[in-house]
């Protein structure tokens, strides 16, 4: 196939994909919501969840699929352009959904987690979404900077942590929403599937604690990356700051829990705002924001 | 005596002496008191947010070492607010004593906090695990092993060997611990950031930065005067520069024809190092800086040099050669000032270099292209003073017009001439440039390798997890646990351990019947 080809191809493949997610998407919504009309006409208090299963199920089976076809589409992308698939935002975009897609998986085989499937699929569809009509470029070859084998390690090392972050940031959300229905006398029926407060707010701990050491890595890979590209291996660019910033708060989320024991409520809040700092980074400082790593395309 | 005051005092001054009452601990207690605070682990916790927040200004308001251009229009646009926001440092926010203040702070309390921390855990190596507790029953997964209770302990010990704890044996019990690493890996992760920061300060301190922008076919002699700007580290002697010579013997950059994005940038050198040695041909690109000692050489950015030859009425030139012009947009429209002080009067021009020349009702004549394939020189002359002789500096890229006048305007093409009355201008051809920056940092390798450390110490102190299991032989066998930090897995291995106990029993079991 040739190089333009390719670039079709791993279009086709993105937007097959984002059916395939929509799907994933309806399925979880069907679980999910086929529960509190279910409780209204059996009028039952403990619920029968397996009547919701089989949508559970093409549910997960749809997020492998996508997982798949969205892969296939990133690496087209790539190979059209001869090159890793990192070079503007909307390739960090459909990459970043997959890696999210990817921290679901790896979640879900490891902790059972099927519940977290409707809010990725949201952020999925939403992120695919952006990066098809507002930051879609066509493929083209690498500006000099960029022609680094650093490219591959930094940018894939913040990717994947950024999917991660966001997955934990789920789940804090999860637990925040959660911890206020059992302050209010009790969870809806349709949430009762959901972990206790107490696993929730461990597998947040978790996930952080997780890639916290990749997103560190990330951080010194781009200052190394900066000694041979710029001269300086830090220089408080804009981004450099941001990603500082996000560092910053997560250890001080890592310290919070580990050494003075913050749990549950405090902690989910810190865990939202160092997310925060996250997206604030990618959304703002990519579009609006000076410096020397504006390469968002736009 | 100071009840003596106090008696003669009213009741206002009396409570103003309450109030001040930690002084009374005298100064080296209140030294004392506030090294507490300032190493404990909640202001640390602060200091760190804070220097979170601290860093958020720099990335939104324009810096001065990154982009002064915007910092100098704000002074023009907005002069009193400008001024406010300079006297708070907000222009140079990473080198201002209120971002130093936090960082410093931070670093202290970090150094307090982890040095004594260090010589705790160094013994505590050394040191066997703590004492069994009287009460096992109030610790986490504990329970009671049907076991024989003569080898329990002796079986215990071989299981919790073979499992790498740590094991101290007393009479009746056995305390074991694993997952020293956690705190090793922990004070090796603080550690390194403060090897991390002692890089940064001897780079800052001992190193230098300085930029150059050199016509193809120059040469460059590695002196402070042949730089347009240096910048040295308070300890960094100026002489200490690497002594060479390089020559820019050609510049090759290459342009995507679709998007007009460079895609390479290839800069070819000849190297004389020390100078007066013979010279090595050396390529140096984006990505690829040429190295010595702890000095590189970057390419960091590149532009055009139209070349001119300006001669009066009379034919004789008055200036002639390559003028470096500025690039101001991606398809390399540059703009420059072209001086020639030795006319009288003195002539000027301000002028843009279009390399590939398209024109629209609009926007006049403007680039299509970055790359040099149908160039114009466009041309605006003035007559007067040029203004060099005033004694306030002036930039070579811009023309003080105050004392000129306007004379003409013109687009030439190569090779054409424009005749303004007092003499011509001829567009000879152009020159490519290139900026060269080169950087000493003699702390950049303590600063890589505080943070290689730095990693490995964070995987070692998050992945490791410490426990401590306790066997005690009573009446029954009992088996206890604690795992720091509420981490799962100690369940599974008191499980072990306890399969490992009953195993016992049954072999016994089994041997009792057969005898």
């Amino acid at each position: 196939m040739t190089s333009t080809n390719l670039a079709y191809f791993s279009n086709g493949a993105i937007y097959a994909s984002l059916v395939i997610f929509t799907i994933a998407f309806f399925a979880h919504a069907v679980e999910v919501s086929w529960s509190i009309k279910n409780v209204e006409v059996s009028d039952k208090t403990e619920f029968d969840f397996s009547k919701t299963e089989r949508a559970g199920r093409i549910g997960t089976a749809m997020m492998i699929l996508g997982f798949i076809v969205l892969g296939v589409a990133v690496l087209t992308r790539g190979l059209s352009a001869h090159r890793v698939p990192w070079g503007n935002m909307y390739e960090f975009s459909i990459t970043g959904a997959l890696m999210l897609t990817a921290a679901y998986l790896f979640a879900f085989a490891k902790y059972k987690v099927r519940w977290l499937g409707l809010p990725v699929s949201i952020c999925v569809l939403l992120t695919l979404g952006t990066a098809i009509t507002v930051l879609y470029r066509p493929s083209a070859p690498l500006v000099p900077a960029l022609k680094s084998p650093w490219l591959a390690i930094h940018v894939l090392a913040a990717i994947i942590s950024g999917g991660v972050f966001l997955v934990a940031n789920l789940v804090a959300a999860t637990f925040l929403l959660m911890e206020r229905y059992e302050l209010r006398g009790g969870r809806p029926q349709w949430a009762k599937r959901i972990p206790s407060l107490d696993t929730l707010d461990q597998l947040s701990y978790r996930l952080i604690a997780f890639v916290f050491p990749l997103w560190t890595f990330a951080i010194i890979a781009g200052a190394i990356w900066a000694e041979s590209a710029w001269g300086k291996y830090w220089g408080w660019d804009p981004k450099e700051t941001w990603a500082f910033i996000t560092w910053v708060a997560y250890a001080a989320y890592l310290h919070a829990r580990v050494t003075v024991g913050w749990r549950g409520r405090r902690a989910a809040w810190l865990c939202i705002f160092a997310g925060s700092t996250f997206l604030f980074n990618y959304v703002y400082i990519n579009i609006w924001g000076t410096g020397l790593h504006t390469y968002s395309g736009l | 005596m100071r009840e003596n005051q106090n008696q003669n005092q009213n009741q206002n001054q009396n409570q103003n002496q309450k109030r001040s009452e930690p002084l009374d601990i005298g100064l080296l207690g209140l030294l004392r008191w506030g090294w507490r605070q300032l190493t404990s682990m909640r202001t640390a916790l602060i200091l760190l947010m804070l220097l979170g927040v601290a860093a958020i200004p720099g990335s939104l308001f324009p810096q001065r070492n990154q982009n002064p251009q915007k910092v100098d229009s704000l002074f023009t646009t907005d002069p009193t607010l400008a001024k406010w926001m300079d006297r708070f440092h907000l222009f140079n926010v990473y080198a201002s004593p209120w971002f130093s203040a936090i960082y410093l702070l931070l670093f202290i309390s970090l150094i307090g906090c982890v040095l004594p921390r260090t010589f705790h855990h160094l013994k505590a190596i050394g040191k066997r695990p703590p004492l069994t507790p009287r009460n096992l029953n109030r610790m986490e997964g504990y329970r009671i092993v049907d076991s024989d209770r003569i080898v329990a302990l002796g079986v215990a010990k071989k299981w919790l060997k073979r499992n790498r704890f740590r094991v101290r044996v007393e009479r009746n019990s056995i305390s074991a611990e694993k997952g020293y690493a956690r705190e090793s890996g922990n004070l090796l992760f603080h550690l390194s950031l403060i090897l991390i920061l002692i890089g940064v300060a001897l780079g800052s301190l001992f190193g230098m930065k300085g930029e150059a922008i050199v016509n193809v076919g120059d040469r460059f002699i590695n002196t402070p005067t042949s730089y347009d700007n240096i910048t040295f580290g308070k300890f960094q002697g100026q002489g200490s520069l690497a002594p060479f010579s390089l020559t820019v013997t050609n510049f090759v950059a290459t342009y995507d024809p679709t998007t007009s994005e460079p895609s390479n940038y290839v800069l070819t050198t000849k190297i004389a190092n020390p100078i007066g040695t013979s010279s090595k041909q050396i390529v140096i690109r984006v990505n690829h800086p040429w190295t010595i000692g702890s000095t590189k050489v970057y390419l960091q950015a590149n532009g055009y040099s139209p070349v001119v030859t300006v001669r009066d009425k009379a034919g004789n030139i008055s200036f002639q050669g390559p003028v470096i012009f500025l690039p101001q947009d991606a398809n390399l429209s540059s703009l420059g000032a072209i001086k020639v002080p030795d006319m009288t009067p003195q002539i000027g021009f301000i002028a843009s270099f279009i390399p590939t020349a398209g024109s629209s009702v609009a926007r006049g004549i403007f680039s299509t292209y970055p790359e040099v394939l149908d160039p114009r020189l466009v041309l605006s002359a003035w007559q007067g003073n040029l203004g060099l002789d005033s004694g306030t500096p002036q930039s070579v890229y811009s023309l003080d017009t105050s004392k000129m006048s306007k004379i003409g305007l013109k687009a030439l093409t190569l090779g054409s001439t424009y005749d303004f009355g007092a003499g011509s201008i001829t567009f000879d051809g152009w020159k490519s440039w290139v900026n060269l920056q080169i950087v000493d940092d003699p702390g950049k390798m303590y600063a890589l390798y505080g943070a290689l450390l730095a990693i490995l110490g964070l995987l070692i102190s998050l992945f490791t997890r410490q426990r401590r299991i306790w066997v005690k032989v009573g009446n029954d066998v009992e088996i206890a646990g604690l795992a720091k930090n509420g981490i799962p897995g100690l369940e599974e291995e008191l499980t072990a351990l306890t399969r490992a106990l009953q195993d016992v029993q049954e072999i016994n079991g089994n041997k009792g019947e057969s005898t």
